[in-house]
């Protein structure tokens, strides 16, 4: 692909794209749904508003916080707690290896790309790959900060909705909120699977993860990545080969 | 062995939900170090990661949590479908797919209820 880099007039300026680009996602109406279930969750075990906006903050991870909303409100095993969040939170560390060289420019530190390392999520990693190629690379991290803000603007504002309308959510409508993190996710990682390599990881993994749990393997999870993303990624190097 | 209740909430905020969820970003800052876009770790990173996402789409579809369990599994997998052809059908649109998709699931789960 030849795309012409965009460049912008400053920091700032690809900073306020960044955040303009996550408003016109639909990665917003996305997170805002899942915020907002999360929200009248905290409302329902007791846990304040303030802490709600924090763990979105640091946590920045929707199954972790929904992992830990509902453990804390049940009084969990402090143990039990960690493993399970940092369970769900495995998929971080390959998303933030393929992520961070997008993003690096050269002569700076590593301390350029802390901000993004922690805002690395789901929807901020699947609009990066599709929107930070055409972005001129001194701009990137600019770019990617504004779009992050913008993403956790949007949950934040839907904790709170979610926290002050919790009273009495019809469950239907609760299922379809909580609909629209596979649904997207399903979507989006399809549109953004454009070589043979992430659309065979992308079939693979469909078709592994499910198994894995319906046999109640564990770290289900982790496997099907591993063994899903191995098993693309050598059918890749073997086709390159006999080309 | 004690209970998260007897913590401060915010001190348990820190201590099981920060610390065990931002390790693995972390050790994919470091991890990342000195590679660029073109190595074969990243390549290979991506798969996995791409993998992933795609078991945690169909574990959460097919193995739900909360209220959309009691949205029956066939309805769940119909709306996934519909909502999958819609985005292939309406210009590869991610927002068409979405809205397509979420309102099968009412429709139906509405019916299946009825």
């Amino acid at each position: 692909m030849t795309l012409p880099s965009r460049t912008f007039a400053s920091s700032t300026a690809a900073f306020f794209a960044g955040m303009r680009a996550a408003w016109s996602s639909v990665f917003v109406m996305v997170l805002s749904g899942t915020y907002v279930g999360i929200g009248a969750l905290s409302h329902d075990f007791g846990l304040s508003a303030i802490w709600l906006a924090l763990s979105t903050v640091l946590v920045w991870a929707g199954p972790a916080q929904v992992i830990l909303v509902s453990a804390i409100g049940a009084g969990a095993a402090p143990i039990e707690v960690a493993l399970a969040v940092t369970l769900s939170a495995m998929r971080l560390l390959p998303m933030v290896v393929a992520l961070l060289p997008l993003l690096r420019r050269p002569g700076r530190g590593t301390g350029d790309l802390l901000l993004p390392t922690h805002f690395t999520s789901i929807s901020m990693w699947v609009e990066s790959f599709r929107l930070l190629p055409s972005i001129a690379r001194e701009q990137r991290v600019a770019f990617c900060n504004g779009l992050s803000s913008g993403f956790m603007a949007a949950a934040l504002t839907s904790g709170f909705v979610g926290y002050y309308l919790a009273a009495g959510l019809p469950s239907l409508l609760a299922g379809t909120l909580l609909f629209l993190t596979p649904l997207s996710f399903l979507i989006s990682t399809a549109r953004n699977a454009q070589a043979m390599i992430d659309r065979l990881a992308f079939a693979l993994g469909l078709v592994i993860g499910p198994v894995l749990v319906h046999f109640q393997f564990g770290l289900d999870i982790m496997w099907t990545g591993i063994v899903g993303g191995t098993v693309a990624y050598a059918v890749h190097r073997l086709s390159g080969a006999a080309a | 062995m004690s209970r998260l209740g007897e913590y401060s909430p915010y001190l348990a905020l820190l201590l099981v939900g920060f610390l065990p969820n931002e390790i693995w970003r972390v050790l994919g800052l470091v991890l990342a170090r000195g590679l660029n876009e073109k190595s074969e770790i990243v390549l290979w990173s991506r798969a996995v990661a791409t993998a992933i996402l795609a078991g945690v789409v169909a574990k959460l579809m097919l193995f739900p949590l909360g209220e959309l369990g009691a949205i029956p599994l066939a309805v769940r997998v119909t709306a996934g479908a519909c909502g999958f052809a819609a985005f292939l059908a309406i210009r590869r649109s991610l927002l068409a797919g979405v809205l397509v998709g979420e309102a099968v699931l009412l429709l139906g789960g509405f019916l299946s209820s009825h």
